[in-house]
């Protein structure tokens, strides 16, 4: 199967990684761009040798060649859209995706925020093409929550879905908690060890997890559900005295999501958990609980980011769309 | 309408058919069993049976309601009253003494259903905002949630930080 890559920051360059790691996935990189070049090669290209370019002169092809060409070529079967996220617009990825998927070619994406702002849009375009729309690496990093949803608990009626879906907001939590940090002390730490951005407005005002949230309650309810649907509470206003406060009751605070259409809540704030809440996880862990009326309550914790956790998350969507889409031969 | 939870301790014949005729008046008058728990002493040579039972029942429909389970050849041997069913804490942040504090909890205490059982304030600097772990009782599940709700209303017009608990079981 060929696959044409958009995008070669952190995730992308996992990707590939992995993708010359395992030649036996039977995955073939035929084309690549950044935001300076592309390489096009319908023969399939080495992987490695693209990573040694993109770190010798930060270009992973031909200056001047873009996107919009690897798109023209039509030289994949599947388009792996990793470019930045824009939370507004979506784009550029937004219009990356509706082309490959008018080109009848599948979408694999890591990049929330043409999933969070365009989701019926686009799986309905793919499904008029009779081709995959799949996103698991936009929620829970590698945790495999949309497969859970889609597949594992197919016919389950979804009651609910509560979950820790940002890792730098638990991150400082569970240090505020275990260490009486402030806020600003866990802050400056999570950003020294690269849990968060320079500017961690997304992160900590409860946004990045809002947009999962979207994402999630569209895959599980189809209700059209965006950002500005969610009532959202970050974590910026937390002080030690309430997790101190939290702890005298054996409890804690987690940031969490929460969607329930039965009882019209949609939203992110943080919350006061019992510590053997199963949400309540360390660090830079995820979470997702699915309150479901079959199965229960259904818990997956795992790595909610990563270079290589996120390709996980990318390579099981491409070789779910194999098995079902590409004839084995 | 008030409703109560009741605690009774009641005193049977131990024999069948005796519980059911002492449970049936409960659902009659609108009521909601909670809990049951028989006490059958082991060296019980009597021949009677002993059971607490925990109900949930409107206020004024008491007095029948034990005047029922009389008349079915039952003794009611203890009978207690709670009037505040639920506890909730919820972590309040902010300037909370100079948006009036005592104001805040009065808005909740006056609502007649609800009141604010416990308060725990954490004061830091001066400028800094304080923290309070605030306790609220409430008869029953929906007045509890209108008590959220108007703290919420509250808090939002105070600019006041509410973290509320992660209710568990509201699946
Ligand atoms: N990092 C994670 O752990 C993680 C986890 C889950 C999801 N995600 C999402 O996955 C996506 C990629 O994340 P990342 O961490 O890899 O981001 P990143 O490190 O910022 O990399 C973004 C890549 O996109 C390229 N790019 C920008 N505009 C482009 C354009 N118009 N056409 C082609 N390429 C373009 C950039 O090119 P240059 O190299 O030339 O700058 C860069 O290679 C984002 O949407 C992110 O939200 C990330």
């Amino acid at each position: 199967m060929r696959i044409a890559v958009l995008g070669l920051g952190a995730v992308g360059k996992g990707l590939l990684r992995m993708l010359a790691a395992k030649p036996e996935l039977g995955l073939v990189l035929t084309a690549v761009a950044d935001s300076s070049s592309a390489c096009i090669e319908p023969g399939g290209i080495d992987p490695a040798a693209v990573l040694d370019r993109k770190s010798a002169t930060n270009r992973c092809g031909t200056q001047g060649l873009t996107a919009e060409q690897v798109l023209d070529s039509g030289a994949f079967d599947v388009l792996v859209e990793l470019t930045p996220t824009n939370a507004v617009t979506g784009e550029p990825a937004l219009t990356h995706m509706r082309r490959a998927l008018a080109l009848g070619r599948h979408v694999v994406t890591s990049n929330k925020g043409p999933i969070a702002a365009a989701h019926a849009e686009l799986q309905e375009i793919a499904a008029g093409q009779g081709v995959a729309l799949r996103y698991e690496a936009t929620v829970g990093g590698a945790i495999p929550v949309i497969h859970a949803i889609r597949d594992g608990l197919a016919g389950n009626r979804f009651h609910a879905i509560t979950g820790v879906l940002n890792g730098t907001c638990n991150y400082i939590l569970t240090r505020m908690d275990e260490e009486g940090l402030t806020y600003d002390q866990a802050l400056a730490e999570a950003r020294e060890l690269g849990y968060a951005e320079a500017d961690p407005t997304y992160d900590v005002r409860g946004i990045d997890a809002a947009i999962k949230l979207v994402i999630l309650a569209n895959t599980c309810w189809n209700l059209g559900v965006v950002l500005d649907d969610v009532a959202i509470t970050g974590i910026d206003g937390l002080t030690v005295d309430a997790l101190r406060l939290a702890a005298a009751q054996d409890c804690t605070i987690r940031l969490i999501g929460e969607a329930s259409p039965d009882r019209g809540i949609l939203r992110v704030a943080p919350r006061v958990l019992p510590r053997s809440h199963p949400l309540v996880i360390e660090g830079t862990l995820n979470a997702v609980m699915l309150s479901t009326d079959m199965a229960g309550e259904c818990t997956l914790i795992g790595k909610g980011a990563g270079s290589v956790e996120t390709a996980s998350a990318i390579i099981g969507d491409l070789l779910a769309i194999r098995d079902r889409y590409v004839e084995c031969g | 309408m008030v409703p109560l939870q009741v605690s009774m301790k009641l005193e049977m014949k131990d024999s069948p058919g005796q519980l059911v005729a002492a449970l049936t008046p409960i659902s009659e008058f609108g009521g909601n069993i909670i809990a049951v728990i028989h006490q059958r002493e082991p060296d019980a040579s009597s021949d009677t049976l002993g059971v607490q039972i925990v109900l949930e029942i409107e206020q004024d429909r008491l007095d029948a309601l034990v005047a029922a389970i009389k008349r079915q050849g039952v003794s009611i041997l203890r009978i207690g009253e709670e009037r505040l069913l639920y506890r909730q804490s919820v972590i309040m942040i902010g300037h909370l003494i100079h948006t009036d504090i005592g104001d805040t909890i009065d808005r909740i205490d006056s609502t007649g259903f609800a009141e604010v059982a416990e308060l725990n304030v954490q004061m830091p600097a001066i400028t800094e905002p304080s923290t309070a772990l605030i306790t609220i009782k409430a008869t029953t599940r929906s007045e509890m949630e209108r008590a959220l709700d108007l703290l919420r209303g509250v808090a939002a017009e105070k600019g006041l930080l509410i973290v509320e608990p992660l209710a568990e079981g509201e699946r």
